[in-house]
């Protein structure tokens, strides 16, 4: 495996060294959670100059998580590069639970990463692996690792692997360029899939994470485009007259479901992606638009302002019988399901603006879990312990991050222009 | 586990350097999926090249004839959360209808817009609601429904930026794009 992986990285970093890198988002952690748990990366030890600070971005990884609390460096006052130098009494003394050590060697083009997961007061070694990787693979071991760590303590699989991805804008009016962009789940390795003097909107994944549906104004009328991201070839899905809006895959990939107008007011379709039927699933004087599929696939969550302003419904696909679901405040849109089911996420309006909100489905209690007055365009981690959004700070579109729980928040602003839309990708295997 | 991702990630990389190599010739972005695209779809559309705008009056040079020009006003703004036509703008309203029944081979794309807040894709649908109200206003006035297209921009071309009443309202708006 070492040796295939050494082979794709090297060829990795030749094209990643021929293209130009889009501008990256860089992590903020805006409030850490006060239920988080003590942990301690100690730097690794290396030896000589390292391209990736691997253990910072392990602590990254696992602060943004809100599971965990990383001790500052500076309270460290040892160094083990393993198991055999840690004295777990001194760690016990810092209430750290958990401890990280490790230590990279080079071997020609190759890091090889040594690193351990211990259990502080049970004084045992958790994890002991090694992990080769080029320079160019060097975050993505470092995530990889941050996976091991997360689930080995939480049981929970972790996400540090995945991507995100989002719409950016700059400059104004007639001169607004528009682009699509995939990134690394904590905003690095972003680059460009697609750009355009016309709006892009809608981005969202299939789930086998391949392709990315959104959609494009460049022939000047709305349309959904289906976008392989691997080969970049793509098709046009929909272009019908009026809107064509909010594509959301089904969990078996072969439906998307989305907003048509063709038939008046804005309604909900579901298309067979092999066929190109659409069939409307929704018949209301009203507007019905952003739907979204249950992780069963046998029902859509939609916004619907057919009770005077905008609410979320829930639309059984086998009866066509549609409930509303929310009924705090008098706007609720743009749900999407936890991946369990059992709550959903969406922008509501409060007496602090419109906020990411989650809502228990059994209790139908409504929680508010973002602390700022903007927010738009909810998506949920495939885990289900993290919300990604969109808000504004200083002016500027700025992505938010909030823990499924909200005591843990954080930012990812742009080096320049808006960043906004987010759309967190399945788990990548 | 972690090969298969190094491989996608590898893959992405490729695919923009497809992508790249493609964006100068153009035009191989269709391929063999199902479907594919328009052949009047312009080239190196991955890397972004939609030309043109059709915002204000870039065809106006084939309508300014006999039957009158095109009136100079050509945006209405209106009221927060409301497509109702204010009152002010009715003469505006008026003088279009006048001109598209006096050019019937005149056209116009109503293009409906919304202030920033709340959702895009909700406001996406508010701005076509706001742009239907227009269009119905015409049709009430003699213009011809094939004269007449909607497109909806929601929040996603601001005339003004800023969170504030005033560029909420400049933003409103309803633009007659002839």
């Amino acid at each position: 495996m070492n040796i295939l992986k050494t082979t794709w990285l090297a060829a990795m970093l030749m094209l990643f060294t021929s293209l130009a890198q889009a501008a990256d988002l860089t992590i903020e952690i805006t409030r850490g959670s006060d239920r988080a748990t003590p942990i301690a990366i100690v730097p690794f030890a290396d030896g000589d100059d390292m391209p990736q600070d691997i253990a910072q971005i392990v602590s990254d990884d696992l602060e943004r998580s809100g599971y965990f609390e990383p001790l500052e460096r500076g309270a460290m006052f040892a160094r083990p590069a393993g198991s055999e130098e840690v004295s777990y009494g001194e760690w016990r003394a810092l209430d750290v639970r958990y401890l990280v050590a490790g230590r990279i060697s080079r071997e020609g083009d190759q890091y090889r990463i040594q690193y351990e997961l211990m259990d502080v007061s049970g004084e045992s070694r958790m994890i002991a692996e090694t992990v080769t990787a080029g320079r160019q693979g060097l975050r993505d071991a470092a995530h990889y690792i941050s996976d091991q760590i997360f689930e080995e303590i939480t049981d929970i699989r972790g996400v540090f692997s995945t991507r995100i991805a989002y719409v950016t804008s700059s400059g104004v009016g007639d001169d607004t360029q528009y682009a699509l962009h995939v990134a690394d789940a904590d905003g690095r390795n972003s680059q460009q899939i697609l750009a355009s003097d016309e709006p892009i909107m809608s981005p969202a994944w299939s789930p086998d994470a391949g392709k990315l549906a959104y959609v494009s104004f460049e022939t000047e009328r709305p349309a959904i485009y289906i976008q392989d991201i691997a080969s970049g070839r793509r098709v046009r899905a929909t272009s019908f007259e009026g809107l064509n809006s909010a594509p959301t895959w089904s969990p078996d990939g072969r439906r998307l479901a989305m907003a048509l107008s063709k038939d008046g007011q804005p309604e909900i379709y579901v298309m067979e992606i092999g066929s190109r039927d659409v069939r409307r699933v929704t018949n209301d004087s009203s507007i019905d638009t952003e739907p979204a599929w249950s992780p069963d696939g046998r029902s859509l969550l939609f916004t619907s302002d057919r009770s005077g302003g905008p609410q979320i419904y829930r639309l059984e696909l086998d009866s066509g019988q549609a409930e509303r679901i929310t009924f705090t405040g008098d706007y609720n849109a743009r749900a999407r399901f936890a991946p369990d089911g059992e709550a959903i996420f969406l922008i509501h309006r409060g007496s602090n603006g419109y906020q990411v909100a989650r809502q228990d489905l059994e209790s139908g209690r409504l929680v508010a879990l973002s602390d700022t007055g903007q927010a738009e365009s909810p998506s949920v981690a495939p885990n289900g312990t993290m919300v990604i959004f969109a808000t504004q700070q200083g002016g500027n579109g700025v992505l938010g991050g909030v823990s499924a729980d909200g005591r843990a928040s954080f930012r990812l602003p742009a080096a320049q222009g808006d960043v906004r839309e987010p759309a967190w990708s399945p788990f990548l295997n | 586990m972690q090969l298969k991702s190094h491989a996608r990630t590898l893959a992405i990389a490729l695919s923009l350097a497809v992508v790249a190599g493609c964006s100068s010739t153009g035009g191989s972005q269709d391929g063999d999926m199902d479907g594919g695209l328009a052949g009047s779809d312009r080239d190196g559309v991955s890397t972004g090249t939609a030309d043109g705008r059709g915002v204000s009056g870039d065809r106006a040079g084939q309508m300014t004839d006999a039957d009158g020009r095109i009136p100079a006003t050509r945006t209405i703004y209106f009221e927060y959360d409301s497509d109702a036509i204010r009152n002010e703008f009715e003469p505006v309203l008026t003088a279009h209808a006048r001109f598209l029944r006096a050019n019937p081979s005149a056209t116009v794309i109503l293009q409906g817009h919304t202030d920033e807040r709340g959702t895009r894709e909700y406001n996406l649908a508010l701005g076509e609601r706001r742009a239907g109200s227009v269009e119905r206003y015409l049709n009430v006035q003699g213009v011809s429904p094939s004269q007449v297209e909607v497109v909806s921009y929601g929040e996603e071309r601001p005339a003004a930026r800023g969170a504030n009443e005033q560029a909420y309202a400049q933003n409103r708006r309803v633009v007659f794009a002839y």
